[in-house]
């Protein structure tokens, strides 16, 4: 049975086949995220401010299930980038997925990029 | 490559795999494991919990696939038929022949069904394997469907039969247990701990009948009943027998090797049999001419075989074996260590008994006192573990050595310092892992805090019971290495809270990046120090929680209790819990109009569960509309004032405690503090609004109103204590901004007033003498800043949905309209919740 997890694949940058027009650079808080939809994926865009960079990840966490990482706080933890879920503070690297502070199974990521004031993210399918 | 040949595929069958592919010799071997039941070793020890879930998988002590990667052969559901010693061969029940060059037994025990006649009867089961529960489970749905008060009776009321006995409740049959002994657990517990045993079950719902002889068992074909004395009969319609296990040593036995007179395969310390090439290992071997039925001892005895047949021949099996244990029963604690039982003469024995709370504790000390030689708990171990290693590690008690037993008030720490442990005292017995691993990972500075602790050594990552105790050794000995243990905030900032509050005040900082460009340790910030500082600036600034959303906290950051599935709760402000008709009516068609689950709170407010976030800023349109505004549930801030109704009504009221609790709870609302606070006022003694549990409360009595401080609910309740008498309303509030402002400015980050008020240096004196006498010379700067956030108050909610670029966040996609389609609720009484978490 395909489990709601299974739609989410990590994704390189060399796998990229779709660069989705998500939103516009002003949709999304400075140092915060906010989610957009592809298809049938939910997915959460961080605008990481401080250090000029930007990110995208499932917006389910793997703990119990729920569309909720995209609401999370994010920061860093001894320099790797994270978002902290907002139920129970599970904290995932932004650049890799993996889980920080205990051992549940990393998340998928996505390559993000921003042209002429708008956020792309990139999908192999 | 050599072959070993595992014939078993149980528990520590399992083990003997997990342990020797740990091994970096394991290379040269090959393993191959037998087992005859049809799926792979599971764990037998919680079998019960199969009635619950049913999730045989959930059992597992690994998956099929487990073996695969670790190169192991599992071959289920073949039995192993014959052992060829001369030619080193095994024939399996197929006849399929494999070769060894080590053989290992590990093939268990099986259940003892005494002869007794009619035993062979329909309806009557074993209970061992997970097959057997199956069967069980469809005969008792066949009892269930003929009739609604079928009954199940259990042979044996020893470990085993007791949990055949929280199977048998969980199937929805009345429950027997019928044991031969005068008492139950006769193994295990001396006979008044096993009568209070007897008086918890009971209670649960289980009966119990002793020494009774069982002569046969009656039925037409299938059981109806069994006969224990002429008249003497019991009317059940399945039984289960538990009544002891035999040693599966049939093979061995056929083979030739060396058994016991009772069963058992004989080995030696190195847990080889009589032939060189076999060992036997678990319920089967026979050690010190005794079969050990408990799990840790056959995972010892498969590390020694692992550890022998690898070469490493000093590792032995010790001649003593630990047999203490501490089990849940049907949900009652029940632990035994040492010598449980202990004739007078070698010691004396201290016992506390408290039957109303189905209580026992008893411990063995020697004549001297000094030494802890067993002991028995029933009803509550908690303090098992610490007493095990007292007793393991030969540590000097108390010199009066009830202490380690009898209730105490404040709780532990009788037992002295945890440093005082032996290095070699296991601290992890899950994995293994001892006083002087833990300590050494700090020691080599391998670990720095208790995070990189249980990574390094694995300790408490199983079943999480000696965490406390992780948590002990690892700031003690971060203090004996001189290691500051710092309560800076987290990794981002070399500050506390109060450093942090001055820092900002004196800066006039505004943001979250100001304070952490010019004080943080050159990192980005994290969910411990954003919501910190935005409940800082809320402080120092007024500022809501609109200004930096993205730094706050999961709550604050959407004005909104975040509830299981995502979705939120709403609580308007309700002060003192007085609301007109009308304001209940509007709630009432808010909350049926977006189907929202309503319930009463604690705090005497409604709370409006299951908002989606697009959902939340059109709700609070309509509340403001009605008169509403936001209750600040979701804030680390003044929640209610709970009043009781007071002379406005009540014959007895003193004094009008609900205006008293309304004019309180507006001018507290909004503020931000170290965590919640609550408040309290009750127009009598009688204290109907339960305001000694609140961080303030106020009773009205004769000439004024007596305020105490630092009171809460919670894991801790604590009463608040008097801190002025018979003061007007006016010098209430004169107290309390004082009060209230002081906590602001000096707790620690999610420190109620209680906790805070505990640890003031000085205690309850010194605070009076801070905000009564103004010794610190800041009471009038206290009651300023209060003034100030008094004055600034803004509901954030009206502020909020009056401003389209603060509701652009309330969407839950920032590219469309939908909803998140992962919500999925269920009927719950005429309501609904959330679908239940896995």
């Amino acid at each position: 049975m395909e489990t709601i997890l299974d739609k989410y694949k990590a994704t390189e940058l060399t796998n990229v086949k779709v660069w989705f027009k998500a939103a516009s650079v002003k949709d999304f808080p400075k140092d915060g995220g906010a989610c957009i939809k592809y298809k049938d994926k939910q997915i959460a865009v961080f605008n990481f401010t401080r250090l000029n960079k930007w990110y995208a990840c499932q917006n389910l966490c793997p703990h119990k299930m729920e569309m909720v990482l995209s609401r999370g706080m994010i920061g860093d933890d001894k320099g790797i980038p994270k978002v902290a879920c907002p139920l129970h503070k599970k904290t995932f690297s932004l650049e890799t997925g993996e889980n920080l502070n205990s051992d549940l199974n990393a998340i998928a990521v996505y390559p993000v990029k921003v042209e002429e004031g708008y956020v792309y993210v990139g999908f192999d399918e | 490559m050599q072959q070993v040949i595992v014939v078993g595929n149980g528990m520590v069958g399992y083990k003997f795999c997990e342990k020797f592919v740990a091994q970096a010799e394991s290379k040269d071997f090959k393993i191959t494991i037998f087992g005859e039941e049809p799926r792979p070793a599971y764990d037998r020890v919680h079998l019960s919990e199969f009635f619950e879930n049913q999730d045989a998988k959930a059992l597992e002590m690994a998956p099929a696939e487990w073996y695969a990667e670790h190169n192991v052969d599992l071959i289920t559901g073949e039995r192993v038929a014959d052992i060829n010693r001369s030619s080193k061969t095994i024939t399996t029940a197929k006849d399929r022949e494999f070769s060894y060059d080590y053989l290992v037994l590990a093939t268990g025990s099986s259940p003892f069904v005494p002869p007794i006649k009619g035993v062979e009867k329909e309806g009557v089961f074993v209970y061992r394997t997970i097959e057997d529960l199956e069967d069980m489970l469809a005969y008792a749905a066949k009892i269930n469907a003929e009739k609604s008060d079928g009954r199940a009776a259990i042979l044996g009321g020893g470990l085993l039969g007791l949990e055949a006995g929280k199977a048998v409740l969980d199937m929805g049959l009345e429950p027997h247990v019928v044991e031969f002994a005068s008492k139950l657990m006769p193994r295990q517990l001396d006979s008044r701990s096993s009568q209070v045993l007897q008086l918890k079950l009971e209670s649960i719902g289980l009966n119990i009948h002793l020494s009774k002889a069982t002569n046969q068992i009656l039925g037409d074909g299938k059981i109806t009943a069994m006969e224990f004395g002429e008249d003497d009969v019991l009317d059940v319609d399945m039984l289960i027998v538990s009544a002891g296990i035999r040693p599966r040593d049939e093979l061995a036995r056929a083979c030739g090797l060396e058994v016991g007179v009772r069963g058992g395969v004989v080995v030696d310390n190195t847990m080889k049999t009589s032939d060189a090439h076999i060992y036997a290992i678990g319920e089967i071997a026979l050690y010190n001419q005794m079969i050990y039925g408990l799990v840790a001892p056959g995972y010892d005895m498969a590390d020694v075989a692992v550890q022998q047949i690898i070469g490493n021949t000093d590792k032995l099996m010790p001649a003593d074996i630990d047999m203490s244990t501490k089990l849940k029963l049907i949900g009652v604690d029940v632990a035994s260590f040492g010598e449980p039982f202990m004739p007078a003469s070698k010691g004396h024995s201290i016992i506390f008994e408290n039957k109303t709370q189905h209580l026992y504790k008893r411990i063995n000390v020697s004549h001297d006192g000094k030494k802890l030689l067993g002991g028995i708990l029933v009803g509550d171990a908690a303090d098992y573990s610490m007493l095990h290693q007292v007793y393991l590690n030969g540590m000097a008690i108390p010199e009066d050595p009830a202490q380690l037993i009898l209730p105490t008030s404040e709780g532990g720490a009788l037992l002295g310092d945890v440093m005082d442990l032996p290095d070699e005292a296991q601290i992890c017995s899950c994995e293994s892992v001892t006083k002087g691993q833990i300590c050494g990972v700090i020691e080599s500075g391998e670990a720095t805090d208790l995070g990189s602790v249980v990574s390094c050594t694995k300790a408490g990552t199983g079943c999480g019971g000696c965490k406390p105790m992780v948590a002990d050794l690892t700031n003690a000995t971060l203090k004996s290495l001189g290691i500051e243990v710092k309560d800076s905030v987290c990794e981002h900032f070399d500050y506390n809270r109060q450093d942090l509050y001055k820092i900002i005040e004196v800066k006039g900082y505004t943001t979250f990046n100001e304070v952490l460009d010019n004080y943080g340790n050159g990192g980005h910030g994290c969910e411990l120090c954003k919501p910190l500082i935005a409940s800082l600036m809320a402080t120092i600034h007024a500022d809501t929680a609109n200004k930096e959303y993205a730094i706050q906290d999961s709550n604050d950051r959407f004005l909104a209790n975040i509830q299981r599935n995502g979705t939120y709760s709403v609580v308007p402000r309700v002060p003192g819990g007085e609301i007109t008709p009308d304001k209940l009516i509007a709630l009432g068609q808010i909350a049926k109009k977006y189907d929202l689950y309503t319930k009463v709170t604690g705090g005497v407010r409604i709370d409006l569960f299951g908002a989606t976030l697009n959902q939340l800023p059109l709700i609070w349109k309509e509340l403001i509309s009605h008169g509403f505004e936001s209750g600040h549930a979701y804030g680390k801030s003044l929640r209610t004032v709970k009043t009781c109704v007071g002379s406005t009504w009540c014959r007895y009221g003193m004094d009008e405690s609900v205006s008293f609790g309304i004019e309180l709870e507006n001018r507290y609302r909004g503020i931000r503090a170290p965590h919640k606070i609550k408040g309290g006022v009750s127009g009598c003694i009688r204290e109907c609004a339960e305001a000694r549990g609140k961080d303030f409360g106020l009773i009205a009595v004769e000439g004024g109103w007596n305020l105490y401080v630092g009171g809460n609910g919670g894991a801790n309740p604590r009463h608040a204590e008097l801190f002025a008498e018979q003061i007007d309303n006016a010098t209430v509030i004169k107290y309390l901004d004082r009060y209230l402002m002081f906590y602001m400015r000096t707790a620690k980050p999610l420190q109620r007033t209680a906790a805070w008020q505990e640890r003031l240096e000085g205690g309850l004196d010194y605070l009076k003498e801070v905000i009564i006498e103004d010794k610190l010379g800041i009471a009038e700067d206290l009651e300023k800043e209060m003034q100030t956030l008094v004055n600034r108050f803004e509901c954030e909610w009206t502020q909020a949905v009056n401003d389209p670029e603060m509701m652009k966040r309330f969407n839950h996609f920032v590219n469309s309209e939908d909803e998140d389609d992962n919500l999925v609720f269920v009927p719950m009484r005429d309501q609904k919740m959330p679908e239940p978490w896995v």
